[in-house]
């Protein structure tokens, strides 16, 4: 049996008299790389704003480990384990791809005012440290040798990469990516999910916001469908194509069984 | 003294107010440069630290390095409070918060009677070191140590983690948090701080001149600090310095030669047009000021060649 890592129940989030999340219940398992897709607008990243702290829900339940997180604060959650990357590319643009990545190290790290100001060895030792971990998860996106460069100089599949490294170089026990591979071509779009698989491999469990269907069919152990801020299904990949409140979804109620038609075909 | 008559006394008290100013503007370009506060309030800092200095060294018959010890404590703890709205407002919202925060710190200053009121604090004592009383050289000298140990602290905070949260909560808040940086508590550092610099340099101001009063922690010093610390560049050490003296000496080197053309009775007006006009042409050609952060700069020319290049293209097309 393998441990859930994260349990959510009935969370809601409303916007005055706008409904962004309605009562949404998940459960993802230790280990899953866990799909949310869903049309624009359905709520799966005010979904990762109430996981990350950002947005209190208005009602229900997110256990992480056995602990409860609705409500608490992002920098307490980021330290508890849960990191992210932004939808748009949030990267300080002006600073180098190391020094972006040493970002995310933040809530690993100790040093305190007088040590930092006296320059006592420890924080030499723990700057340089974080600077190891730093490049070796830049190695490990792909980004070696880009160190230096500033962060908005790089194209925008290696912006995306670099967000990656920020929020994985902390080893986070669960990772949120908010549309990984959005602008990017084929080749690039299969590089992140060989580069996806290689981040479970190392122990992370990973949720991932996608809008290309085909790609995150072959890459999740399992998908929550939303629409209109309502989870719609939540299953196995295969099962989830087959689910007839999906391709409404997707494509509407009228066409539906002309897929149907397609897909026997 | 051989040392004392060795120098102009004038040009010696101008290097002691300069000095004076670095500590504030170092103070500011911690709140505003590197975490991206705008302040224009920090007059009222600087106000704090000479009052609290003057009135523990003169009614409380205090030390004065005692007295100026607890300015800088006392500075340090209501910064971090007044520096609260951070947390709700920010950018101009903040500039606007902060000016009425300097205003009706100056007002309380003005009309309090522990501050003196309207005729504010004479006879604060003159430090004394091994029985030898700090005035004019060996203050300034005094001064110019102080303003090291402020500079060095200011760069290795930067250079250190703290200085990396500052940095990202200036670019970022989101990100801040999300990458598990307490915004909340990162903030009120900044401001207790950059205060406490504001702190020293009210107290060591207090103890030089010996007399203060509300006047001189107006709204004018706030913007004439916060010009001279943008000129400079924001978040840079030797922009500050840079910043600072220029602006500074400026109005002393026209006072000192006496130009026929204007009348030295309005320098004071005049150095504010100065000023603005300054900032007005910074803003058009260099929004990073003097010694502004070299990335964003090297970012500006390779979108420049970028468009070069797009341009290019489109003459083969």
């Amino acid at each position: 049996m393998v441990n859930i890592l994260l349990k959510i129940e009935g969370i809601s989030k409303r916007f005055g008299g706008l409904v962004a999340v309605n009562q949404v219940s998940l459960a993802v398992k230790e280990g899953e790389i866990f799909g949310l897709i869903g049309p624009n607008g359905a709520g799966k990243t005010t979904f990762f704003n109430m996981l990350t702290g950002i947005y209190k829900p208005n009602e229900g339940t997110i256990v992480f480990e056995q602990q409860q997180v609705q409500g608490v604060k992002p920098f307490r959650i980021a330290k508890l384990g849960i990191s992210r990357t932004f939808q748009n590319i949030r990267l300080l643009k002006d600073e180098s791809v190391l020094e972006n990545v040493m970002v995310g190290m933040f809530g690993k790290t100790h040093t305190g005012l007088w040590s930092a100001i006296l320059g006592l060895g420890s924080a030499k030792k723990e700057e340089e440290l974080v600077k190891e971990e730093s490049r070796k998860i830049l190695e490990l996106v792909g980004l070696a040798g880009l160190e230096d460069e500033l962060a908005g100089s790089l194209s925008y599949g290696n912006q995306r990469r670099v967000e990656i490294a920020r929020a994985l170089v902390s080893k986070p026990k669960l990772l949120l990516l908010d549309e990984p591979t959005a602008g990017m071509n084929a080749d690039e779009t299969n590089e992140i999910g060989e580069l996806i698989r290689k981040i479970r491999k190392n122990g992370t469990t990973v949720i991932l916001i996608e809008h290309n269907v085909g790609w995150v069919m072959g890459l999740c152990d399992r998908i929550a469908v939303f629409d209109h801020g309502e989870k719609i299904a939540d299953d196995e990949p295969e099962k989830i194509i087959a689910n007839p409140a999906v391709i409404e979804a997707y494509i509407g109620k009228e066409d539906t069984e002309e897929v149907n038609k397609f897909a026997a075909n | 003294m051989v040392l004392e008559a060795l120098f102009n006394p004038y040009y010696v008290d101008i290097v002691v107010f300069l000095i004076i100013y670095i500590l504030l503007g170092l103070g500011l370009n911690l709140i505003t440069g590197y975490a991206g506060q705008v302040s224009l309030g920090h007059a009222a800092f600087f106000g704090i630290g000479a009052y609290s200095s003057a009135i523990l060294s003169v009614k409380a018959d205090l030390n004065p390095w005692l007295a100026i010890t607890l300015a800088i404590v006392i500075t340090f703890v209501i910064s971090a409070i007044l520096g609260l709205p951070s947390l709700r407002v920010r950018e101009d919202f903040l500039a606007i918060t902060t000016l009425g925060m300097g205003l009706i710190i100056q007002s309380f200053f003005k009309n309090s009677s522990i501050t003196g009121g309207a005729y504010g604090i004479d006879s604060i004592p003159t430090p004394s070191l091994f029985g030898m009383k700090l005035e004019n050289m060996s203050y300034l000298i005094f001064l110019l140590i102080v303003m090291l140990i402020g500079i060095y602290a200011v760069r290795r905070m930067t250079q250190s983690r703290i200085g990396r949260a500052w940095m990202v909560i200036r670019e970022d808040d989101i990100v801040a948090q999300s990458m598990g940086i307490n915004t909340t508590y990162y903030k009120v550092l900044v401001f207790a701080i950059g205060g406490a610099y504001a702190g020293a340099a009210g107290a060591l101001f207090a103890h030089k001149v010996s007399f203060i009063s509300s006047d001189s922690f107006g709204f004018a010093v706030s913007a004439t600090l916060l010009s001279m610390v943008v000129i400079g560049g924001l978040g840079s050490i030797r922009g500050t310095l840079f910043g600072v003296s220029v602006l500074y000496l400026l109005p002393e080197f026209f006072r000192l030669f006496q130009f026929t053309f204007i009348d030295m009775n309005y320098l004071d007006m005049y150095k504010m047009m100065i000023y603005g006009l300054l900032m007005v042409l910074m803003m058009r050609y260099r929004p990073n000021g003097i010694f502004g952060k070299k990335g964003a700069k090297k970012v500006m020319t390779k979108r420049l060649h970028k468009k070069k290049a797009v341009k290019g293209g489109e003459h083969i097309a």
